[in-house]
């Protein structure tokens, strides 16, 4: 490797050094111990032909700050001296370092030319600790191998090599007379994740033309074939066998979420399952665009890339949609496992669930503070279920102008692709995705992000759409150009010159440049006489944008290198050629009952468990390091209250800074209730989701949901068949509800081999909604306001304890009560609350649902510091109920209401025929007081007590 | 009508909050970018207002603000002084004052010296939380003395650290701290009212003609009624508190 000028840069003595606070923090959780202090060093690699005098000048003028810094100039191949343990974190070759192209620009203006530079990291463990335990709790707790190397001791640096070219010839994959198990061997071999019957139809295609296909064009099938961009179990046949009875389903996803949209065909659904994004409208001149993704597998290797990628991959979905959104909001919810499992426990590959949960808050926190894209709602759920198989939902939603919804590329414009260059990373991501996670994946099916590339896209593509320079746009996502130019050219035809493409470094295979997955890149069909001034505007942002071909009407996908044809398909075949599977799915009503629970005098203990949750616990050590209110829409903050301690219910942001219209962004995700019955899991994620908007002001009539189902490998008759009921659910509820699906995803294979075991995720479905509000001005939040008021329980209380935290706290397995929904019920208390929000007889409002109502109860007072005296008696039922259901029970449809003296009849005639009672008052006494069925106190707790359970399980 | 420039590069992400708070505050705003203004610099003289808004200037790659300012020394230096000296207003928010802080316009004690920076927060870690804020008795008189101020802040490097002990005397004696966080009872702020460990709680400094001015809050997120987190406790549907020092700011700019 080249030799290098090494410039080490510390925190000067006596300025504190954060960031080697933090690595001490993070060793030590991983049970390291003997050490005293960390000093952190970031170091900057320049090449060896710079002289000392320039090098020492970048460091002055650039690389140190000249306050808070000290630095070290060491020569090319000198070794620093250093204190303790010394630990050197490297990236591996061709691996993005953002910072380096950074260091490169800026010293230019300082007259230093350098074709090359790279950064490192390293940390001085001072104290007793051996080098061997350091290295150790380093690669544990602060170093991922996926993507970096650490070493101990005190090497001189050397600038990364670019990684190897590839040699390449064209390739042609020999398919003719393969039986089934060669073809299978090519499929996996290839890492194409293709079944037999497609390897079939591939193999009976190619035959017709008399040749065999070439390795990219086996790999753009693949690609374009993939679960993860076919959806293939969602549009194939199904045969069910459900309780015994026996259903054939064609096509689950028409048959139910776009069922459950065609039916209540609502007039502002603008663009539904077909767009990068749904595309709704906001008022008469603008829509919103709005999608959730996931992105498990890269976020269970390398949490903070995968998570970061996650975020720039869902907003440039928002960026792809109509002629380009501009991104407003972003929205994140994480399943991992329980944050006290041990060390020990964890098979080999898989990462501890507090270290995949810090990795993935910083990996969103960095990417979207850096974009300027507030994130401003979201869950974390703990499960042993999600241990070695973590979820990452990442959302967002955009704004764009009504008249930049249609889109659609012409016969003869050129396809653009601008943004990032094109390297080997995340190759294979959409086949990777579409098999289970094993201890020896590459680390290339990891992609690095960039957010500094992805705000130029945004403003690019914006200014550009404004100016109408591009009639089509799609972002480079899974399958990477392969998708992209396919899915553009569907029902047209492109020609592309993959000599064209820009890359990081040379080497790349044609096969690669076409199916790469590096970030923060958008295909743009463009009319030729706009070609020059599009190019414009991507320069003035300081961003690549590059013609690589154009659109043809010849009905084929024909991609050159060089002049020489690599690949040429027919987009008939590509895109309808994919024979639809006919998989199998069984459901069996589990037996089982709810356990027996002893009764209790006091539920205080209960409660303050409940609230120590992690699942209930506050998030605000998550809150804070998002940045939730760039843009200046935020209208409706994720904590709330006099001292920003309790947590709201959805976010609502005004999408026109100025203007009162806003949107209320909420989520519902219930997996705990998919462990006894997914179709109540379906049906309570999504009433969650709307008691979420609508108990901030959200108008249930104008609202629109996301699904994004996440589960094992379809494969599997009974998790297939848990997906046909969340499915059927999903219909059922949006249609009686009236709120449509307009976009969403399924994410399957969501396992992890280890020796001969197989650990699935648990079935889950995550609902987003996004709902209108007429006049932000007219929102409530969750805190108490102020005592002497009425507060009132809305909604019906069932004995509904399966599945519930209380079960979870008291160990008492799953149960078997889950909440079920009554539509009529929900949809009237739905509505009645929004009359009341809208009539202003609402104080504050907050939903019930985990922890029921003495939850909802607890974080109402926690937010406003003020107390509650409640009396169960008053709790509407249909039957008598005991006191820990009245307290604990997860019912659906249920809100618990602060009302002003003086408006009780007017908020009581507001909620017409929904059955409510009016619990008791608040107090000034801050204390949460419950009255059980006889009028004894069963629950008598100081706020500040249930204050200090909810905050103090999360505060890392 | 005064003019305000607010100036965007590659990662300024709060350049259109800013233009509606100079807006709503009377001046007309237009937004360039850098590159427009590199090359010349004599463009600004139209302009009574530049600011620099928040964000993260190319990524805060190498450290927050760094690479701007390193930019606007080469570029901006003397164009921004003589705005000042010419009665107009150069205005840094969080991202904008790292950059007039480590480019050395602020708090030009002595001329393109740099006195302070703008650092890692003592938490390790990037915070939106709110603070109170109190307009200090600074050489930036335009702005309302005495006034206490709700203020949300957003950075990962914000802690307010001066060269050395002499250095932060002469900015307090010399009277170039314009903004300071306070405590809930109006004394000196501490974790989290003072959200990064800054010195002496600073939160913003001017230069010595009280023209420049910089601060790490971010007056152009509470501009607008529903901006405070604790709105809907109030009956009010009026503005943000942010939106004074904006008026202010234009008043001043007018002359």
């Amino acid at each position: 490797m080249p030799k290098a000028w090494t410039v080490e840069v510390f925190h000067r003595d006596g300025f504190g050094d954060p960031e080697g606070n933090g690595a001490l923090a993070a060793a030590r959780e991983s049970g390291l111990s003997g050490v005293d202090s960390v000093r952190s060093i970031r170091g900057y690699l320049l090449p060896a032909a710079l002289s000392s005098t320039q090098v020492e000048r970048a460091a002055a003028e650039l690389l140190a700050d000249p306050v808070g810094d000290r630095f070290v100039v060491l020569a090319p191949g000198v070794a620093p001296t250093t204190e303790g343990v010394r630990i050197t974190v490297r990236r591996h070759p061709g691996v993005l370092d953002p910072v380096a192209g950074s260091v490169r620009r800026a010293l230019a203006l300082l007259d230093l030319e350098v074709e090359r530079a790279a950064t490192f990291r390293a940390y001085e463990f001072l104290g007793d600790a051996k080098p061997a335990s350091v290295l150790a709790a380093v690669r544990r707790s602060l170093a991922n191998e996926t993507i970096e190397t650490a070493t101990a001791g005190a090497e001189p640096s050397d600038l990364p090599e670019d990684p190897l070219p590839r040699p390449f010839e064209k390739r042609r994959v020999p398919l003719g007379g393969l039986d089934e198990e060669g073809l299978l061997r090519i499929s996996r071999e290839g890492m194409l994740a293709l079944s037999s019957t497609e390897m079939r139809a591939i193999r009976d295609h190619f035959e017709g033309l008399g040749r065999d296909p070439s390795d990219l064009e086996l790999e753009t099938i693949a690609q374009t074939w993939s679960e993860h961009c076919k959806h293939k179990t969602f549009t194939g046949r199904i045969e069910l066998e459900e309780d015994g009875r026996r259903e054939t389903i064609v096509g689950l996803f028409d048959a139910t979420i776009r069922k459950a949209t065609e039916t209540i065909a609502a007039p502002w659904c603008l663009s539904v399952f077909r767009d990068n994004a749904g595309i709704v409208t906001l008022d008469d001149r603008h829509a919103l665009a709005f999608k959730a993704e996931t992105h498990n597998h890269p976020s269970a290797l390398e949490p903070y890339g995968g998570a970061g990628t996650g975020l720039g991959g869902v907003v440039r979905d928002v960026l792809g949609a109509g002629l380009g959104a501009r991104p407003i909001a972003s929205t994140d919810v994480f399943c991992v496992g329980p944050p006290d499992s041990p060390e020990e426990g964890l098979p080999e590959g898989v990462l501890h669930p507090r270290r995949i949960l810090r990795g993935v808050v910083a990996g969103v926190r960095d990417y979207g503070n850096c974009l300027g894209v507030p994130t401003v709602n979201g869950a974390v759920l703990f499960d042993p279920g999600f241990t070695a198989t973590p979820l990452v939902f990442c959302g967002n939603l955009g704004i764009l102008p009504l008249d930049r919804v249609a889109k659609g590329a012409r016969e003869g414009d050129l396809v653009l692709l601008a943004g990032g260059r094109t390297g080997r990373d995340g190759i294979h991501g959409a086949t990777f995705s579409s098999d289970a996670l094993h201890a020896a994946l590459p680390g290339s099916v990891v992609q690095i992000g960039d957010p500094l590339t992805e705000k130029k896209l945004i403003e690019a593509v914006v200014r550009a759409r404004d100016e109408g320079l591009f009639r089509s746009i799609t972002d480079c996502g899974a399958g990477g150009l392969s998708s992209a130019v396919g899915e553009m050219a569907e029902g047209l035809g492109a020609e592309v010159d993959l000599e064209r493409v820009p890359l990081k470094y040379p080497g790349l295979t044609p096969a690669e440049i076409w199916v790469s997955e590096a970030q923060e890149r958008m295909v743009l069909a463009v009319s030729p006489d706009r070609a020059e001034a599009i190019l414009r505007i991507f320069g003035g942002e300081e961003l690549e944008a590059t013609v690589i071909g154009r659109f043809s009407g010849t009905g084929r996908l024909l991609v050159r290198y060089r002049g020489e044809t690599w690949g040429d398909l027919d987009l008939g075949f590509l895109h309808e050629g994919c024979p639809r599977p006919t998989k199998r799915a069984k459901w069996t009503s589990p037996g089982g009952a709810d356990p027996d629970l002893p009764p209790r005098e006091d539920y205080g203990e209960d409660l303050r468990a409940l609230l120590a949750h992690p699942d209930a616990a506050s998030k605000e050590w998550i809150v804070r390091q998002y940045d939730h209110e760039v843009q200046a829409g935020s209208a409706g903050k994720p904590l709330v209250g006099p001292n920003g301690e309790g947590p709201s219910d959805a976010a609502v942001v005004v999408p026109v800074p100025g203007e009162r219209r806003g949107v209320a962004l909420g989520c519902g995700i219930r997996p705990r209730y998919g462990r006894i019955d997914p179709y109540a899991m379906a049906a309570s994620a999504i009433d969650e989701a709307l008691r979420n908007v609508v108990a901030v002001g959200g108008d249930p009539t104008r609202t629109a949901l996301l699904d994004n189902f996440a589960a094992g490998s379809p494969e599997r008759p009974e998790t297939l068949g848990e997906l046909v009921r969340a499915a059927k659910a999903c219909r059922d509820v949006a249609i009686a509800y009236g709120t449509p699906f307009i976009s969403g995803k399924d994410s399957l294979h969501n396992e992890f081999r280890a020796g001969g075991a197989t650990l699935v995720a648990p079935t889950t479905l995550l609902v987003t909604a996004v709902s209108r509000v007429e006049d932000v001005g007219r929102c409530v939040t969750s805190d108490l306001k102020g005592p002497g008021n009425h507060v009132y329980l809305v909604g019906r209380t069932r004995p509904e304890i399966g599945g519930s935290l209380l079960l979870e706290i008291r160990g008492a397995g799953p149960g078997r009560s889950v909440p079920r929904l009554e539509p009529r019920e929900g949809l009237a208390a739905l509505r009645a609350l929004a009359r009341v929000i809208a009539e202003g007889t609402a104080l504050s409002v907050h939903d019930l649902s985990e922890g029921g109502l003495a939850l909802a109860a607890a974080e109402m007072a926690i937010g406003g510091g003020v107390g509650l005296d409640l009396d169960l008696r008053s709790v509407p039922v249909e039957a008598p109920l005991r006191e820990d259901i009245l307290l604990f029970s997860e019912s659906n449809s249920r809100f618990l209401v602060e009302v002003p003296r003086g408006s009780q009849e007017a908020f009581e005639g507001g909620l017409g025929e929904v059955p409510y009672g009016l619990l008791g008052e608040t107090t000034g006494a801050a204390r949460l007081l419950v009255r059980g069925l006889e009028g004894q106190v069963v629950l008598d707790e100081p706020v500040a007590r249930l204050r200090e359970a909810w905050k103090g399980t999360l505060a890392w | 009508m005064v003019r305000a420039a607010v100036l965007r590069c590659a990662g300024t992400n709060c350049e259109r909050e800013t233009v509606l708070a100079l807006e709503r505050a009377g001046a007309r705003a237009d937004l360039l970018h850098v590159r427009e203004v590199y090359g010349s610099p004599e463009r600004l003289r139209a302009y009574g207002i530049v600011v620099f808004p928040g964000g993260f200037s190319y990524g805060d790659h190498v450290g927050a603000g760094k690479i701007q300012a390193l930019e606007t020394r080469l570029h901006l230096f003397d164009a921004l002084h003589s705005l000042a000296e010419r009665g107009g207003i150069v205005l840094g928010i969080c991202n904008g004052f790292q950059v007039l802080a480590k480019c050395g316009l602020l708090p030009g004690l002595r001329r393109g010296a740099v006195e302070t920076t703008l650092a890692a927060n003592d938490s390790g870690r990037y915070e939106d939380r709110w603070v109170r804020l109190r307009v200090e008795d600074s050489r930036a008189t335009w702005l309302p003395k005495g006034l206490v101020l709700e203020t949300p802040t957003a950075h990962g490097e914000g802690k307010f650290l001066a060269r050395d002990a002499p250095a932060l005397e002469a900015i307090e004696r010399e009277r170039l701290v314009a903004f300071r966080y306070l405590g809930p009872s109006g004394e000196t702020a501490v974790y989290p009212w003072n959200p990064n460990g800054s010195q002496n709680g600073i939160a913003g400094l001017c230069d010595p003609s009280g023209r420049i001015l910089g601060l790490m809050p971010h007056p152009d997120r509470n501009t607008l009624f529903h901006h405070a987190p604790d709105w809907t406790r109030r009956s009010e549907r009026g503005e943000g508190a942010g939106a004074v020092l904006f008026r202010a700011l234009v008043a001043a700019a007018r002359g």
